[in-house]
Formats: structure tokens, C-alpha cells, sequence
């Protein structure tokens, strides 16, 4: 009985494909929803993710020191450059204002919550996501204890998706690990690969005892695909809606320059 | 030329009624004077029927269980005024304020805009509704006839050219509030209404009664003719309540707060405008107020949502100023601020009188582009902020904003005020923020101390925190040191080091291949800014390269 109606309903889908055949590619399968994104503004990571999903949540996890910060400010100094509200909401009260105006931060667009626990920050989340308006929101939890972060209830992840779901509000999360689950639609882990310096380190113990002339330059730092629900443009990298936790998604690698060596490069622009 | 004249029946009890509505459905009686000398003063329709007559002492007042027995209220009787003045200067510029009860309104010229004149009459009586007043209004082409039918007649009431002295005529002689001698006399003559006035010779009238006698005769013909005296037009909207017991919890004051905020924004939106700034004062219980609270008598550092806020001991008040972002006239909104604010910053004692303002200003004009990102909504906005400072301070929530002086990390908040402008123009060297990202700086405040050993002139190991390990390569040292003239002067050396903990340090010494991430999250290579305080003679960790 049960395989009679399965071979039905298999001769009728067939029927119906073949009929439309021509006219409609794929009648059975769910119609592809583009998300609407924003940009890191970094070429190799936007080329990486397709951007920040607008209406979901970013997870962007990783040790200290591996250039989550970095991304952060890249996002807020994006969202700002559009004129958009954006809000952070800082675990640690962590946030350095000098920095985030060297990367192109509108300050004035910027609103800080400077938390001092992780109940105040999710509390604070809540607060701005009820508001609505904003353009990112991001939640940097990455200087709180790991463990601390790990206990969040996944509801609470769950609500926040929802709230901004069906808005163009793009939600941020910065963690050590990654927390979010499911409810993330990007996920990033980021990894710091070498530090540069203006001169090598040995030279400059060689040449000089106090290393005045040699300044620090930079980082390379990678950034790994943990997971993308985004539909982007076909041909782009990530075209698959997802990559499991422990499959070793596509990566993409970039320098930071630190604010002195902006200044040179700007100069020899000039 | 026509003139409207509202009155106010009952004035000193609606003025009661109007800051405290529940008792506009009950008998009321109000009582003046001081203990034990309470005599009752003003008694409304159902409070007579009861049986309170004026003079009564509020003892005997007392008895009548289904009247309220309330204070006659003379601030409450000026906001009332200022309400009745609100009304007439939001259809007309041209305003007399005749008495505290009474105003008379020109008309001239409002036709266009507002139609006839008994819709003029419709629609000041509907404002006045708005405002909490039950009012009578008279139109006539004479203002004193105006005047006196508004006392007179209850509703609406328009009079024709030419029909004043026949509609004067019903009126009775109370209206003119005669004095009690020629009251005395006109009752002694069996003169009661305008009509037998108006039937006495003037001349004879005038032997007898005087100059009074002969503007009571002419007002009673409705012949008195007199020009309009405009009321300097003001833009002053304040509310008081003095409270007959002292309040001490929020949730009361919410309510009166509440009343207070309703009636001011009534008032702004008789006049067309909205509230740029609300000015909140109490004044507090002197018998009951903490020393220990009052003596912050300087000005407090200011939280992003008000630009004012003094504790006064010695004038046993409490002020506050709250600035708003966008004018508004949105009553609840505006409670739902006052509420979140006083919760963070409550009164030290109780409460025994509350005065509020609004400094008006242009309804916000708004429209929005096509072009320009959605930007939170600045009343929903400045309510989310309320919230936020109540959950983590004042001074944390806000837009950073960099001071112009040179000490490392300085950062002042100021208020977040997202400006609805287009998305700006691509910048000249964007072109270099899109080749390399700039190094994020994490600063850790307050600043972990450090234990730093050195080697050569370089530090080459260090230990902070949860973090031990050896210094692969430093940048340094640099240094700065700045206002030398004020108490918390700087002066330190910045080093950039690039640390490898140790954990790694004896993995890597087993083989390359044990080197792995840190267990308990400790970075496997770290970039830290670290600075040695000159004048506290310590090293301390500034922040991280993230």
C-alpha cells in the first residue's frame, strides 16, 4: 500500500517536472532567498564569506590575539562609513576608541555599552535589539572567561537570531570559541599566523641593543569558514550552505598593518 | 468683529479636579484657611445637593461622607489659568485674560480657518475638554456682552448683531458681580435679571447708584463698548502640585508625574508645539532628608540624557534637566524617561511638591530619503538608552569621543546622537583600507600589573595575569609624559612585545610537531603593548594587538 503511493507520488512529481520543464527549473525545490549583506572591508574576506548576512548572526570566534578585534572594527568602521547606527556591546570594556578611529570607525555613530558582566551584555543586547534601528550590533564577549560564555543558555542565541531576523540589522558575535551553534548564520575562527616586524628580530638584536628603529608592522592573520548559510552569487568560493564544525572549511589569509605603518604607506602615496 | 469669551464655572474646584481627575464624577468641597479655621470655600453642584454650604467648617464638612474635602489649591488655580490661556492662543494671538476664570478671544479674521463661529465656539470648548475644563462659551460681536453671556449661559452660546439686549435680558444680575450694597438695593427694588435693569430710566438710575449703576444699566442693554486688552502671549508651560503628604516611592510619583506630564503635553499641543527640554523640580522634606545624600550640593558628572542635575541642600530640592534628542509631545514616552531616570538617581527624602516644565520648541518636520539607512528612532532611541544607563551607569553608556590631548588611551563619553545624514563619499585612501586591515588595539582597564624581566636593555620575559612567557621581540622603548600641571599627570615607557608563553617555549623544545594551541585559551602568540609607570614605579599591561 505504502510503496503503491510512493511510486505515485514519484510518477507525479515526474509528470509535473516534465510539463514545466523548460519553464520553471527546479518546481519542487525551495525558492533560493538572497540574503542582503555588508562588507568587511577586507577584500579577502568578503571575497571569502560574501560579506556580513544582514538579518542573522556572525559569530566570529577565536584565541586572543588572532585578529578578531581587527574584523570587528573593519565591520563598525563599514557600517558607519554607510551612515549606519551601529552599537557595541563590550564584555570587558575593552574597546580602545584611538584604534577604532585609525580604522575608519565613525565614532559619533558609534554606540558603546561598556558592560562589566555577561549579564549586562546580554541584557544590553536585548535592550538594543527590542530598539531596533541599528545596523550591526555587536556583542564582543571575547575577553569574558570562556566558560563564562559557554553557559549562555542556546535560547538566548535562538531569541537573538529572531529578533533580527526580517530586519537589516546584522548581528555580531565575538567569542573565544564558537557558542552560537546552529543559530550563527557565518561563522569565522580566526587564527594569528606571524607577527612582522619593520626589521627582523634578530638583525635588530645584532644591530642595536635598544630596538628604537624597528617597529612592528603588522600580522598575517588567517581566517577559516566554519559555517555559511548565505546563498551568495553563483561562482563565488562558498556557494555551499554549510561546512560542519569539524570540516576544515576554506580559509583566507590577510595583513594588518599597525597605525604608524598606514601613515608611511599614505605618505608614499602622496 | 466678533469676540468668544470662555468661561470657567466652578473655577477653583475644576482646578482641583483637573490635576486630580478621579473626582470628576464625586461631590466635592474645598476648605481654605489654616487649622483650626478651615471653612469651606468653593462646594460644587452635588456637594450643595448634599447639604455643604460655604462657611462651613471642615469639621461639619466632614460628616458628609460622600463629599471629597480637598485644600483649595492656588497653584493649581494659576496652571489652570495658564491652560485657559493656552486655549485662546491656540486658535487666536489676540487674547485678553479678563479674569482667572475668564477670557475673552478675537475672532476677527479666523473664519477662513476655522468656519463658523459657532465651530469656533465647538472647537474651544472641545481644546478646553482636552485640558481638562469644563467650559461655557459666549460669541457675540460685543465683547462685554461676550463676556457676561459666557458667565451667564451654560454650553455654547452665540449671539447675533442686534439680539444682545434681547438675550441679555434673561440673565440675572450675578453675572455682573455688582457689589453687595447695589446688590442689596436692586433686590430691595425687585431688579433681578438684566431685563427690569434695562427698563429703569438711566438718569434717575444713575442719582441713585452712581457711576456703577449706570455700566450695570448699560451692560444690561448690552451697549458698553470697550477695546480688547491682549495678554502679553507667552510661551510658558509649567505645571506645579503640592502634595498634602510627602511622597517617598517611585511607583506615586510615577502617577502624579504622570498627571502633571499629561496636562503639560495637552497644553503644548493646544499651542502646536512639543517639548525639546523637560525641567523636573522637587521640592523634599526637610524634616525627613539624608545629610549624608544632600551633601552633593556641586553638580554631578551628567549622565547622556540630561545636561543638568543639581541636589541642593540648603534649597532642599532636587532638579533635573533632561535634554531630548528630537522635541516630542508623547506624555507616556516622556514618563517612561523621567521614570528610568529617577530610578538611577532618586530623591534622597520625600516629596512634598513637584514642578515641571517643558521648554517648547517645533514639532520635529521629518522625512525620510530614499537613500539614507534606517537609523533608530529617536524616541524609542532615547528610551533604550535610559534603559542602558540604568543597567550599566550613566557614564558608560555613549559615543566615545577623543579628547584633544595626548594622554595614551584617553577617551571621553558623550551622548549618542546618530545623525540621519547620506552615506558619505568614498574616502581618499580607501583604497588602503581595503588593502590591509589596521591592527586592532584591545586595551585591558584597568591596566594588569606586570612582572618584567630584562636582558640587554629589552625585556625579555613577562609575566601577568594568566599569562608567563618569553619575550620574542620587543619595539621600544617610547617615551611620553604630559600635564605636568595637574594631579594625575603620566609620564611612562611603552614597549611592543611580541610574546611566545611558556607553555609553547617547552613544547617547542620537545619538537616542532607538540606545538599546538593552549589549552586554557592562553594565546599562542601575542602581540601586547606593556609601559613602565614612572611615578608609580610599576609595569603595567596596557592592551593587546587583536
Amino acid at each position: 500500500m505504502g510503496l503503491t503511493m510512493a511510486v505515485n507520488v514519484a510518477a507525479l512529481r515526474f509528470q509535473i517536472e516534465t510539463a514545466l520543464a523548460g519553464r520553471v527549473p527546479a518546481p519542487f525545490a525551495p525558492r533560493p532567498v538572497r540574503v542582503e549583506t555588508a562588507p568587511f572591508r577586507i577584500a579577502e574576506v568578503d571575497e571569502l564569506t560574501g560579506g556580513l548576512p544582514r538579518g542573522g548572526l556572525t559569530e566570529i570566534c577565536g584565541p586572543p590575539c588572532s585578529g578578531r578585534a581587527t574584523l570587528l572594527l573593519s565591520a563598525l568602521a563599514s557600517g558607519t562609513a554607510h551612515a549606519e547606527a551601529c552599537a557595541l556591546v563590550d564584555g570587558r570594556d575593552s574597546f580602545d576608541p584611538h584604534s577604532a578611529a585609525a580604522a575608519g570607525v565613525k565614532l559619533e555613530r558609534l554606540l558603546w555599552v561598556r558592560c562589566g558582566n555577561i549579564d549586562q551584555c546580554l541584557r544590553a543586547t536585548d535592550l538594543l535589539l527590542q530598539g531596533g534601528g541599528f545596523g550591526l550590533i555587536a556583542l564582543d564577549l571575547s575577553v569574558l572567561p570562556p566558560k563564562t560564555v559557554r553557559y549562555v543558555p542556546l535560547n538566548v542565541w535562538f531569541r537573538f537570531r529572531r529578533a533580527v531576523e526580517n530586519t537589516s540589522t546584522i548581528l555580531l558575535l565575538v567569542d573565544r570559541e564558537s557558542n552560537a551553534g546552529t543559530c550563527a548564520s557565518l561563522v569565522l575562527r580566526m587564527a594569528s599566523e606571524t607577527a612582522r616586524w619593520a626589521e627582523p628580530p634578530a638583525r635588530r638584536a645584532a644591530v642595536t641593543a635598544n630596538s628604537c628603529a624597528c617597529l612592528l608592522d603588522g600580522a598575517q592573520i588567517q581566517a577559516q569558514l566554519v559555517r555559511s548559510r548565505l546563498q551568495t552569487a553563483p561562482g563565488a568560493r562558498n556557494d555551499r550552505s554549510f561546512a560542519g564544525k569539524h570540516d576544515a572549511g576554506p580559509a583566507a589569509s590577510f595583513q594588518t598593518k599597525t597605525e604608524w605603518s598606514y601613515g608611511k604607506e599614505i605618505a608614499k602615496t602622496k | 468683529m466678533a469676540f468668544a469669551s470662555i468661561h470657567v464655572p466652578e473655577f477653583s474646584i475644576q482646578a482641583v479636579v483637573r490635576a486630580e481627575p478621579v473626582l470628576r464624577e464625586r461631590a466635592i468641597a474645598l476648605m481654605e484657611g489654616f487649622p483650626p479655621q478651615e471653612r469651606v470655600v468653593a462646594v460644587d453642584a452635588a456637594g450643595a445637593r448634599a447639604g455643604i454650604s460655604l462657611g462651613m467648617a471642615k469639621s461639619q464638612a466632614a460628616q458628609f461622607h460622600s463629599v471629597e474635602i480637598r485644600q483649595r489649591s492656588h497653584i493649581e488655580e494659576q496652571s489652570a489659568h495658564a491652560a485657559l490661556l493656552d486655549i485662546g492662543w491656540s486658535i487666536s494671538p489676540r487674547v485678553e485674560q479678563t479674569a482667572i476664570d475668564s477670557i475673552v478671544v478675537d475672532l476677527e479674521g479666523l473664519g477662513s480657518l476655522f468656519g463658523s463661529e459657532e465651530a469656533m465656539a465647538r472647537l474651544l470648548t472641545r481644546r478646553a475638554a482636552d485640558l481638562g475644563l469644563a467650559v461655557h462659551v459666549a460669541v457675540s460681536a460685543n465683547l462685554e456682552v461676550a463676556l457676561h453671556a459666557a458667565r451667564g449661559f451654560p454650553g455654547i452660546t452665540v449671539i447675533s448683531p442686534g439680539e444682545e439686549a434681547k438675550r441679555m435680558s434673561a440673565l440675572a444680575m450675578e453675572v455682573f458681580s455688582p457689589s453687595a450694597e447695589i446688590m442689596e438695593t436692586l433686590e430691595r427694588w425687585g431688579v433681578r435679571n438684566c431685563e427690569a435693569l434695562a427698563k429703569l430710566p438711566l438718569l434717575e438710575l444713575s442719582e441713585r447708584l452712581g457711576q456703577e449703576g449706570v455700566q450695570l444699566h448699560r451692560w444690561a442693554r448690552g451697549q458698553s463698548r470697550r477695546a480688547l486688552i491682549l495678554a502679553e502671549t507667552k510661551l510658558c508651560f509649567e505645571e506645579e502640585m503640592a502634595l498634602e503628604y510627602a511622597v517617598e516611592e517611585l511607583e506615586p510619583l510615577a502617577f502624579l508625574l504622570g498627571r502633571l506630564l499629561d496636562q503639560v503635553c495637552a497644553r503644548l499641543a493646544a499651542r502646536s508645539l512639543s517639548a525639546c527640554a523637560i525641567r523636573l523640580r522637587f521640592e523634599l522634606d526637610a524634616a525627613c532628608r539624608d545629610e549624608s545624600l544632600l551633601e552633593e550640593s556641586a553638580p554631578k558628572r551628567t549622565g547622556p540624557g540630561e545636561i543638568a542635575h543639581r541636589r541642593s541642600g540648603e534649597n532642599k530640592s532636587y532638579e533635573k534637566l533632561f535634554t531630548l534628542p528630537v522635541p516630542t509631545r508623547d506624555s507616556k514616552m516622556l514618563l517612561k524617561l523621567l521614570r528610568l531616570h529617577l530610578q538611577g538617581d532618586p530623591p534622597n527624602a520625600p516629596i512634598v511638591r513637584i514642578f515641571l516644565a517643558a521648554d517648547p520648541a517645533a514639532p520635529r518636520a521629518m522625512q525620510h530619503g530614499l537613500f539614507v539607512p534606517s537609523s533608530p528612532d529617536p524616541e524609542k532611541l532615547e528610551l533604550t538608552l535610559a534603559r542602558l544607563a540604568n543597567l550599566v551607569g550613566h557614564a558608560r553608556v555613549g559615543s566615545p569621543r577623543i579628547p584633544d590631548s595626548h594622554r595614551p588611551g584617553a577617551f571621553e563619553m558623550s551622548r549618542f546622537l546618530p545623525g540621519r545624514d547620506a552615506p558619505e563619499a568614498r574616502e581618499k585612501n580607501n583604497s588602503l583600507n581595503e588593502r590591509a586591515a589596521l591592527a586592532a588595539f584591545r586595551a585591558f582597564r584597568p591596566a594588569p600589573r606586570a612582572a618584567v624581566a630584562f636582558r640587554d636593555g629589552r625585556p625579555a620575559r613577562i609575566s601577568f595575569s594568566d599569562v608567563h612567557g618569553e619575550v620574542m621581540a620587543a619595539s621600544g622603548p617610547w617615551r611620553t609624559s604630559g600635564e605636568w600641571w595637574r594631579e594625575d599627570t603620566w609620564s611612562r615607557e611603552e614597549w611592543e612585545i611580541e610574546i611566545r608563553p611558556a607553555a609553547e617555549r617547552d613544547a617547542a623544545a620537545v619538537g616542532p610537531s607538540a606545538i599546538g594551541p593552549s589549552a586554557s585559551g592562553e594565546p599562542r602568540r601575542g602581540i601586547y603593548r606593556i609601559y613602565y609607570d614612572a611615578l608609580c614605579r610599576g609595569w603595567f599591561v596596557a592592551g593587546m594587538y587583536d
